[in-house]
């Protein structure tokens, strides 16, 4: 069967097929048009991105690993204007620390990805590596029990290629992820809030 | 202002304080969600010391978005030029290839039109969540492009379509009744990740996206095995994610069957030489058939009276499966699991709680409106796992009607449905272009 639209066709009403092709897709076209529009109705429009709610999160460790990226795009963040800058830090010292260093085997950081920095006596900075941080939030379940709760957890927007659905909020159990508009992507603690 | 403890004098008596504050934390039950406490007042520096400020990276642009929707009708155009126009397979592999550079490895398979059917399915499912408008377009346009040029975006446009393209070594032809059988398995996977989206459930389609970790060079290891497997049958069965399991590909079928224009096999007009029968990777080359039908009209009358009667009996008993189905299929949702959770604790099954379960009495919140979501999406899977199985039901009627009819064909001619355009049988037939009028 050779369709009606060849060049060879002679001119005159559309073939009956052609016809019934042609409504058809014009129905299609008007359906996609429809729900296009209908599902882009007014609201906001703005570009979503996802971000954790530092605070519903609940520390479980499922940001290391549910995350599309290895090492997870997120990561743990430090807000300095809550920090107690302790000489013994409960997110960055392991509970059965020997002495209070900088000593591997009394970090708790399982990538050592907390720089420890003397400021002045008895202040030290403590400072996230971000290339080594695996987002395992050890350290601020540590920081969140024994400090300030100025650790925290934050997806990071260089890293994060925005999944369509965010691997980590589905398996969240605080469901402390949700789409933030693009504007302002990041849900902090402290002064920066 | 923030509140302040009372100034330890030295950094042993801060040292001794978080001891203590260990131990007291090592006891069990102390939540660990409200972590606002401010344990120890913020140090007033004599050293001249200024804290850092916490970076905040900002998310990709926006223009780069409109850009990839750029880039994707760009790449329509091109691809229904090359396949239509130009009848180039050199061209529309080179533009595979491009393509599969840029959406596949550059922007690590997100946001593809193949996914995008959720984010539209989940706008209609949660009032609160508007799809950003470079999604829709994804959605819409390689739909839109489809009835005018065929599914041109499976030839050279899409990234896990690219990705097969390129690994096809063998193919072999599979029975019809396979191929067929097969092929119905879109509608089912598409019912459900719709069912899934609408419900905030599950984006699987994302989720169970065999190539995309490819893209990303990491994936959980049943996913990587999985695309491996696919990409391995696809050396000799092409592209099967396409064909037996793409939901986009399903609904592309329908708006390609419709294309004002679609690829020919011939540039002329066929002469029947049978050259191209066997270019066809993917099946779909409809052979000339009979101008006799190869029955007694009488039966055929008959076998279609049984199936139009039984119509609406197999969409009925679809329709009850789906129902029973969706209700079965609710629980892979975050509320209804934990609302049956919960329902099930107050039993006291000596199960150990889940970290769900502990996280929502962190939280404090009421059970009651946790419960009425379940319910809700309990009883939207029911009707929608009914609709989608009367649906199913529907078409698996209109299919063997659809088999059953006899028509004549009289030249070799690509399956508008099924023809991903990849322009393999152009080469294949002798016959030159008739020159312009």
């Amino acid at each position: 069967m050779s369709s009606g639209n060849s060049t060879g066709s002679p001119p005159g009403p559309l073939p009956r097929r052609a016809f019934l092709r042609l409504g058809l897709a014009g129905l299609a076209a008007a359906a996609v048009g429809g729900v296009a529009a209908a599902a882009a109705r007014a609201g906001e429009r703005r570009t979503h991105v996802w971000q954790l709610d530092p605070g519903k999160c609940v520390q479980c460790g499922r940001c290391e690993t549910a995350c599309v990226l290895t090492p997870s795009a997120v990561k743990a963040v430090h807000a300095y204007d809550l920090c107690g800058y302790c000489r013994l830090c409960g997110g960055y010292h392991h509970p059965q620390a020997r002495s209070i260093d900088s000593a591997a085997e009394n970090q708790l950081c399982p990538t050592g990805a907390i720089r420890r920095t003397f400021v002045e006596d008895p202040f030290f900075e403590y400072t996230i590596v971000e290339d080594r941080c695996i987002g395992c939030a050890v350290c601020v379940k540590g920081c969140a029990m024994f400090g300030n709760g100025s650790l925290f957890l934050q997806v990071r927007h260089d890293r994060c290629v925005n999944c369509n659905d965010c691997a980590i909020a589905r398996v969240c159990p605080a469901d402390a992820f949700r789409r933030v508009p693009v504007d302002a992507p990041y849900l902090l603690k402290g002064d920066a809030r | 202002m923030r509140p302040r403890a009372t100034r330890p004098a030295a950094g042993a008596r801060r040292g001794t304080l978080a001891l203590a504050l260990l131990a007291v934390g090592a006891l069990p039950g102390v939540p660990t969600a409200a972590a606002n406490v401010q344990r120890f007042p913020r140090p007033d520096f004599t050293s001249g010391y200024t804290p850092p400020t916490l970076t905040t990276p900002a998310p990709r642009a926006f223009g780069l978005e409109v850009l990839d929707v750029a880039l994707l009708a760009a790449a329509l155009v091109l691809a229904g030029h090359l396949a239509l126009r130009r009848r180039s397979r050199k061209g529309l592999l080179a533009l595979t290839v491009a393509c599969l550079a840029y959406f596949g490895f550059v922007r690590q398979g997100c946001v593809c039109p193949i996914g995008s059917i959720q984010n539209v399915a989940l706008a209609f499912g949660d009032a609160g969540f508007a799809v950003p408008l470079t999604v829709v377009a994804f959605f819409a346009l390689p739909l839109l492009f489809a009835l005018f040029h065929g599914r041109t975006f499976c030839a050279a446009v899409c990234p896990l379509g690219a990705i097969q393209e390129v690994v096809v070594w063998r193919p072999r032809k599979l029975p019809p009744w396979l191929n067929q059988t097969l092929g119905t398995i879109p509608w089912v996977y598409l019912g459900v990740a719709l069912l899934f989206a609408a419900t905030a459930t599950d984006f699987l389609v994302c989720r169970w996206d065999p190539f995309v970790g490819f893209f990303r060079f990491g994936a959980p290891l049943p996913m990587a095995l999985f695309g491996a497997g696919l990409l391995v049958l696809g050396l000799f069965v092409g592209r099967p994610y396409c064909r037996f399991l793409c939901p986009y590909g399903a609904l592309l079928r329908v708006f390609s069957r419709l294309s004002r224009r679609h690829v020919t096999i011939t540039p002329g007009s066929c002469i029947q030489c049978r050259l191209c029968e066997n270019a066809c990777p993917y099946d779909a080359i409809r052979k000339p058939a009979d101008l006799a039908p190869p029955e007694p009209p009488a039966r055929g009358a008959r076998r279609l009276a049984i199936l139009l009667a039984a119509a609406p009996l197999v969409a009925l008993a679809a329709a009850g499966t789906g129902a029973a189905f969706g209700a079965g299929l609710s629980r892979a949702n975050r509320d209804v699991a934990l609302a049956l959770e919960l329902h099930g604790a107050e039993a006291d099954n000596g199960a150990a709680p889940s970290l769900e379960r502990e996280a929502f009495f962190t939280s404090g919140l009421p059970e009651g409106p946790l419960f009425d979501r379940a319910r809700v999406v309990q009883r939207t899977f029911a009707a929608g796992g009914a609709l989608l199985g009367g649906a199913l039901g529907l078409m698996a009627s209109a299919k063997l009607l659809g088999l059953s009819v006899w028509r004549s064909r009289t030249d070799y001619e690509p399956d508008r449905a099924h023809c991903v355009s990849c322009a393999r049988c152009f080469s294949a037939c002798p016959v030159k272009p008739e020159p312009k009028t």
